[in-house]
């Protein structure tokens, strides 16, 4: 009886097909280190920012008047609202350190080489979106940073010249940041940016099933059926759905199926995240002012301006470009610039091996260059901007840019390393 | 290269350090959230000296009665003085139009303010007042300069003044600031006084996150759930990956 009805949703929707397809006979390269965990890490994120949000609207007001109040009758009368509160507040900062360590997973390894441009272009627009979204969010509790915070990012658009005025007015919905404004990014922020959010993930993965994973060693695991390289025993236990072979063209060596291999081994990295995650949500819900900063517990107040604005940590290193240029538009430009330089990563590296670990010494240089110039960058978009630190970070934006030139050049000739056949 | 970065990090950290704070140094607050009886003596002085002016406008009284300890018809009587019930939340008459025309700003709302300034801010701030015959109320405080707040505490503490030395300094006597005295004309003495401020700022950093220890009672069960669930995930993937190696 529940075999015919199976056959029968079968035969109108192939779902066991799709799911042999994406997870049972997915080929996954066996070699996955623990940076791998953030791309399912992400996704975590991702569903935790939705079902704790669908909880916060429930109590939550979305009005000037209101705003504030509920977001305190959450933290204090509702039935664990406090809970509910908290995990989605860490649970934006917790997005980014997955994402920002996924991100720098895919450049280590040069995940986004020739064939994945697409899949890390699809990333990068989940990237701008998830921007989007927090700067959204962090206006609803209408706080004082939320006022405030939002009023220099909505600022940086007034900068465009001639279009720029009449640009933040459309922004707002009013001549100040109001209810209108908060209303609308409250629209934005529940249904509009999560839903393409979702999309834009769902084509991200599709995209990677296509082109299949990266691995650590930057080689592909599907090989042309030319005779060159042979299955192993060990290869050919494994019963990978026939999509992936391409008719027969080609053969998958050092393989094993998505599920249940990592979805076994991602459990692992779910719980040591979990772990770190509830540690901040239980005993520093605030993340020491970065998570939820001080003054944002003060309902906003638009004749009263903090004594220093600064925007949450994970817009800081892209705040400290915009801050180190004297010209306010030519700063919005680098800013910009500083994301859409990630996005032409597949073009700006013209090397033909991915992994860092059979790349010049002088690439390694130079990846520990972007970290610490980013690291930098973030720490001192939090300072106020006195001459030093701006100074400082004038210096970082310099070598952050600096990257992507150097590998530009370098990379048509790199002198790297032979890359082995099979994973190691 | 990489020694100039380096050297710069260090400079970023060290500065990092020194980020702007009040010109006071403050002193560390001895906040203590299990300490019940702190926290009702700070609830008994947030209701005498504080409510006429600041509110606590989204903690209910209920909620301070029951997380303190204190039994409904004792708090009514001696923590509720204007008839409300004990469902209302913690506020009083004074209009923010008035407040402002009386003060100069509007009195804050206190609720969340020791998340706002943090707890060792307020015990500071509270201890710093001194007397200062150029401003209205006749005070003024050392950690928040100009401020437009009478001393409501003056009847506890006495009426402190800042307290000048003269020592040799160089072969030459001067006038040296020693710190804040009173004039002994106050119900307290300095400790009295000093404990009776760490109650007040103890009960504003409940009020702040008034389920911070429930938080702290659930995360460890949940921390160890999951410490239990990492090991078992663990083993989990051993198991499976022996197929793997």
């Amino acid at each position: 009886m529940f075999k015919n009805l199976m056959s029968w949703i079968e035969y109108r929707l192939p779902f066991m097909e799709k799911m042999n397809l994406h997870v049972m006979q997915y080929p996954a390269p066996k070699n996955f280190n623990f940076w791998y965990f953030f791309g399912s890490l992400a996704m975590l994120v991702l569903v935790n920012q939705i079902l704790t949000g669908i909880w916060l609207t429930m109590n939550y007001v979305p009005s000037a008047d209101g705003a504030f109040a509920s977001v305190e009758y959450i933290m204090r009368d509702v039935d664990y609202g406090w809970l509910l509160r908290y995990m989605h507040s860490t649970g934006a900062s917790a997005f980014f350190v997955v994402v920002y360590l996924h991100m720098l997973r895919g450049m280590m390894y040069g995940s986004y080489q020739k064939p994945r441009e697409l899949l890390w272009i699809f990333g990068m627009l989940i990237f701008l979106v998830l921007m989007a979204e927090a700067f959204m969010g962090y206006l609803l509790p209408w706080g004082q940073m939320s006022f405030w915070g939002a009023q220099v990012i909505i600022g940086i658009f007034g900068t465009i010249p001639f279009i720029g005025e009449d640009l933040t007015l459309w922004i707002r919905g009013d001549y100040v940041i109001s209810g209108a404004t908060l209303n609308r990014f409250f629209a934005l922020h529940v249904i509009a940016l999560p839903l393409v959010l979702v999309i834009l993930v769902f084509l991200h993965i599709m995209a990677l099933h296509e082109v299949g994973s990266n691995n650590p060693d930057g080689i592909e695991i599907k090989k042309d059926n030319d005779g060159t390289v042979e299955q192993t025993e060990a290869d050919k236990k494994f019963t990978f759905h026939q999509y992936f072979t391409r008719g027969g063209k080609k053969i998958i060596v050092d393989a094993i199926p998505f599920h249940p291999y990592y979805t076994v081994k991602d459990m692992v990295g779910v719980a040591g995240f979990l772990l770190v995650f509830a540690w901040v949500i239980f005993f520093f819900p605030e993340g020491g002012g970065f998570f939820l900063e001080p003054p944002n517990f003060e309902p906003a107040n638009p004749l009263k301006t903090p004594a220093h604005i600064a925007p949450v940590w994970y817009f800081t290193p892209f705040y400290a470009i915009l801050r180190a240029i004297p010209h306010p538009f030519m700063g919005a430009v680098a800013m910009f610039a500083a994301i859409l330089a990630l996005a032409l990563l597949p073009w700006l590296d013209r090397g033909k091996v991915r992994s860092v670990r059979y790349r010049s010494s002088l690439h390694k240089i130079n990846l520990v260059n972007f970290c610490v110039s980013f690291v930098a960058l973030g720490v001192l978009g939090v300072l106020p901007a006195t001459p030093t630190y701006t100074l400082l970070s004038q210096t970082f934006s310099f070598t952050y840019f600096g990257f992507f030139v150097l590998l530009f050049f370098y990379s048509k000739n790199e002198a790297t390393k032979p890359l082995p056949v099979r994973l190691t | 290269m990489m020694k100039k970065l380096l050297s710069a990090a260090a400079l970023l950290a060290s500065s990092l350090a020194m980020a702007a704070g009040p010109a006071v140094p403050l002193d560390k607050a001895p906040i203590d959230l299990t300490d019940k009886v702190s926290l009702q003596n700070g609830a008994k002085l947030f209701q005498n000296y504080c409510l006429g002016c600041h509110q606590m406008q989204y903690q209910r009284y209920i909620r301070t009665f029951r997380d303190l300890d204190i039994p409904e018809d004792v708090g009514m009587a001696n923590l509720m003085f204007t008839g409300e019930k004990v469902g209302d939340h913690i506020t009083n008459s004074m209009s923010a139009k008035s407040g402002e025309k009386w003060f100069g700003a509007t009195p804050p709302d206190l609720t969340n303010v020791a998340r706002v300034r943090g707890p060792d801010w307020l015990y500071t701030y509270l201890r710093s007042f001194y007397a200062d015959p150029s401003r209205p109320f006749g005070v003024n405080n050392d950690v928040f300069p100009m401020v437009g707040m009478p001393h409501v505490l003056q009847e506890l503490q006495g009426k402190p003044y800042k307290a000048y030395e003269t020592r040799l300094v160089d072969g030459e006597a001067k006038q040296v600031y020693v710190g804040i005295k009173t004039d002994g004309s106050g119900e307290m003495n300095s400790e009295e006084y000093d404990r009776a401020v760490a109650d007040l700022v103890n009960y504003l950093e409940y009020v702040g996150e008034p389920t911070k220890l429930e938080a702290h009672a659930l995360g460890v069960k949940v921390l160890v759930f999951l410490l239990i669930f990492f090991v078992l995930a663990y083993l989990l993937k051993k198991e499976y990956w022996r197929d793997v190696h």
